[in-house]
């Protein structure tokens, strides 16, 4: 396909994202993400049958946890989608960027500098 | 299990004010269990609290350690090596673990992270629920099985009462009414002639009325 998407979006493979656990999010804000966005499956049709079930769940609360301190919870998003859908990803990735911009960096960053 | 429930942030974050290098501690046994101050939990809150330090320019040095055990002494002996390392203990262990951290180093401030609230049980993956006060003499045997010291909100011996309608009790919709549970399992069993005995008052001095209380084993003493 060829499809481009911002530079600035980092990928980390995960075999499902339930494997995704809510420090693994902390963690990314720890070490200066400015956003994270989570990329599971479509509802139903996950492998492991409920592993972005939960990753759904886990996101939730983490943006609970991040409004508690003060980072944001709406600099974590979750998104379904097939790994047939090259073009929604790099959509997906140009509205994460877009979305992140808006919002600015992350605030550890700048009390930092 | 001891279960408790993590104190809200902007309490813990409070607390912290003062001070900028902590030792958070986590238990490996009822905390762990009921999700409230096992690793994981303590590497969240950790990572929370140096997120929001940051955030407002005050960043802290944060150890994270949790131990097998905070109520034996040998476990919370292990924390010796560097616990003067750092400026206060915030502990995710329960009541007890807490306050025997802090009798075991009485020059350390140990700070709760968790409010401890029940012995329960786990009715299923993230629901917990209370069973037992230690009221310190089991009414089991006459209940059979269902504990109406914990689970009536008045603790009646001879229930139900007034405010248990269709089987619920009146304090709160989703609690279900104790004896209406009892009388139930009464039933089931073809007891139910046990629910004609008039149970006398309850002698509470063995519970917490009593005063604190304490267990000994001269057997087991070195």
């Amino acid at each position: 396909m060829r499809l481009s998407y911002p530079a600035n979006v980092k990928i980390v493979k995960v075999p499902c994202t339930g494997r995704v656990d809510v420090i693994h999010v902390m963690k990314a804000f720890e070490n200066g993400a400015d956003g994270v966005c989570l990329v599971g499956c479509l509802e139903g049709d996950c492998h492991f049958l409920v592993g972005n079930l939960r990753a759904r769940k886990r996101v939730e609360y983490a943006k609970q946890l991040l409004d508690e301190c003060g980072i944001g919870g709406d600099r974590v998003v979750m998104y379904n989608l097939s790994s047939a859908e090259g073009q929604k990803f790099a959509q997906i990735a140009r509205e994460m960027t877009e979305k992140i911009r808006e919002l600015g960096p992350n605030p550890v960053k700048s009390a930092k500098s | 299990m001891i279960v408790a429930d993590r104190k809200p942030f902007e309490e813990i974050i409070e607390m912290l004010k003062p001070y900028s290098r902590i030792l958070l501690l986590g238990c490996n046994e009822c905390v762990t269990v009921c999700a409230a101050g096992g690793a994981k939990e303590v590497a969240v809150l950790a990572s929370e609290i140096r997120l929001f330090r940051a955030k407002e320019g005050k960043p802290v040095e944060i150890k994270e350690v949790t131990l097998e055990r905070n109520c034996d002494p040998e476990y919370v002996e292990t924390l010796k090596p560097f616990i003067d390392d750092f400026d206060v203990v915030l502990s995710m262990a329960c009541g007890c673990g807490i306050q025997f951290v802090g009798e075991r180093y009485r020059n350390m401030i140990v700070l709760p992270a968790v409010n401890t609230t029940f012995y329960g049980v786990t009715e299923q993956h993230g629901v917990w629920a209370e069973r037992c006060q230690g009221c310190g003499n089991c009414v089991l045997d006459k209940t059979l099985g269902i504990c109406p010291v914990t689970r009536c909100a008045k603790s009646l011996f001879n229930g139900p009462c007034g405010g248990s309608q269709g089987g619920v009790c009146e304090v709160n919709k989703d609690t279900p009414c104790a004896w209406q549970l009892i009388v139930d399992r009464y039933k089931e069993m073809g007891m139910l002639d046990r629910y004609l005995e008039i149970q006398p008052v309850k002698d509470w001095s063995t519970s917490r009325d009593g005063g604190p209380r304490k267990r000994i084993r001269e057997d087991l003493k070195i």
